[in-house]
């Protein structure tokens, strides 16, 4: 525990303090990785909601009569499909096809995006943007990560609990979409309905100043719906559990989006994008990995790395693995040979040495009710 | 979280508990604490003779991987059983009912370097004890 003085603090460094929170190095910032137990704080997500710090998270302004040109040059999915109050996913590739970062687009008007970016993709994708949009005359990018901060609430509750900090009509706000301007709190905020946890739930971005005051109007309000503080162990499993890639482990500048299922987010149809060439003959040739869920058949957890095999043929390898508190089981993420993807096939783990029997199952590994 | 002061300790967050030619070995309160949920435990082999410091069996939290290093030398006599269902009895209680193996000590003069209660509150104190868990 050694060095955390060094580390880069988010607005809500003394607040994790205060409530508890055990702060790690996450990527070179101090984070809680929980408060109370990460498998409490998973089940409270689950059931009721959780509040997150994600301050961490990088965000980027492009902005300017070309930003829609340069955005269809860097990502891979069909930025024209978005329209003011929209939020979309996507890749950004490079010319291999690999993955730069996955993020998400906040389309905030014709000529005025944000994008919110892994935090320790946050310089790389910067620097990646600032150089195509060379080939533009009329487009800015700026990191104004540092000038927003960023709390998740997450959980069946989320709806309830916000709406009582607020006059504005969350209803109105659809799953993947934001509104501006929303007064939470007392607190200036842009809120989507997103997250990284398979359950309903709000994304909040503010004034660093602010992030406190945010943070405990809505502990306050949270309290009669079983709201929790969360921390990042529990953001890992509950996104483990809905099957959501993470930068670094299930993708990153080598695998690219077709191997991780994430097909859709390729709009092959929208005409030139960085690393389509090679995705396309990526998709001619089929991806020479897949990944894929799988169970323990046999006593062990997954961890990321582990080999994979099928028979005495090395398959692959684990990107996640965990138990699954949800489903109570020891579930792993991994990439396999194309042939050993079939639900049902049966692959073994190599944990310390030992093979140990699992299964291909179907992903995601959680899917919340009515979804 | 009490450190019985009959028992030893070790700076791996291991305690012995020695009963006539028994000794209980587990992780400590601090160790428990420190790698939050358990989820996985695997124990030594019944039989095994396993020597002061060797890697006697792994526990997992829903983070990381640990080894567990037997604080003294001995023959595996029992193993803790409970322990492959209800992996969370070390978080509950790990000095009574979270114990994972017991030994029948080789050389009791290998105790004799082991810490006392006190000598090991004052090392989780001064904060300079081996780390338990790689960083994330």
């Amino acid at each position: 525990m050694d060095n955390l003085d060094n580390l880069k603090r988010t607005p809500l460094y003394a607040t994790h303090l205060k409530y508890g929170g055990k702060i790690i190095d996450f990527a070179g910032w101090a984070l809680p990785v929980q408060f109370t137990g990460i498998i409490e704080e998973h089940r409270a997500v689950r059931t009721k909601a959780g509040l997150f710090d994600v301050s961490n998270m990088g965000e980027l302004t492009v902005e300017g009569p070309d930003s829609l040109a340069l955005l269809q040059l860097a990502l891979t999915s069909d930025i024209s499909q978005g329209y003011t109050g929209r939020v979309l996913y996507s890749p950004m590739c490079n010319e291999q096809g690999g993955v730069v970062d996955d993020l998400l687009v906040y389309c905030l008007g014709p000529e005025r995006y944000l994008l919110v970016v892994n935090a320790a993709n946050t310089e790389k994708d910067y620097n990646w943007l600032v150089g195509l949009a060379q080939r533009f005359s009329q487009v800015s990018v700026k990191n104004v990560s540092a000038e927003v901060a960023e709390v998740a609430v997450q959980g069946p509750n989320s709806q309830p609990i916000l709406s009582k900090l607020t006059e504005f009509d969350l209803v109105g706000i659809r799953y993947y979409h934001l509104a501006e301007q929303v007064s939470v709190g007392g607190v200036k905020c842009m809120v989507s309905r997103s997250g990284y946890t398979g359950e309903d739930g709000f994304e909040l971005y503010c004034d660093p100043d602010e992030a406190a005051k945010l943070w405990e109007a809505l502990m306050a309000a949270g309290d009669e719906h079983g709201l929790v503080p969360a921390g990042l162990g529990c953001r890992d499993t509950l996104r483990f559990e809905a099957s959501m890639p993470l930068y670094g482990q299930e993708l990153d500048d080598q695998r690219g989006p077709l191997e991780v299922g994430l097909g859709k987010f390729v709009a092959f149809g929208k005409g030139d994008f960085i690393g389509r060439e090679a995705l396309l003959r990526q998709r001619e040739l089929g991806p020479s990995l897949r990944l894929v869920g799988f169970e323990m058949l046999g006593r062990g957890i997954p961890r990321t790395g582990y080999p994979l095999y099928a028979g005495a043929q090395r398959t692959g390898y684990v990107t996640t693995g965990s138990y699954a508190p949800s489903l109570d089981k020891n579930l792993g993420l991994g990439f396999v040979s194309p042939e050993h993807r079939a639900l049902g096939t049966e692959i073994e783990v190599e944990i310390r040495g030992k093979s140990v029997p699992a299964r291909v199952i179907r992903t995601p590994f959680y899917r919340r009710e009515g979804k | 979280m009490t450190y019985q002061i009959e028992f030893k300790y070790t700076k791996d967050h291991e305690y012995v508990n020695v009963k006539g030619k028994e000794a209980h070995v587990g992780l400590t309160h601090y160790a428990q604490d420190q790698l939050g949920d358990i989820v996985f435990v695997e124990l030594a082999e019944v039989g095994r003779t396993i020597k002061q410091g060797e890697v006697y069996g792994v526990v997992e939290s829903v983070k990381a991987v640990s080894d567990c290093y037997s604080p003294v030398g001995g023959v595996v006599v029992r193993v803790n059983e409970r322990l492959l269902d209800e992996p969370d009895l070390i978080n509950k209680d790990p000095h009574g009912e979270g114990w994972m193996m017991v030994l029948e000590v080789a050389n009791p003069s290998e105790l004799e370097g082991l810490m006392s209660a006190d000598a090991y509150k004052a090392l989780l104190e001064r904060g300079d004890s081996n780390e338990l868990h790689p960083e994330q």
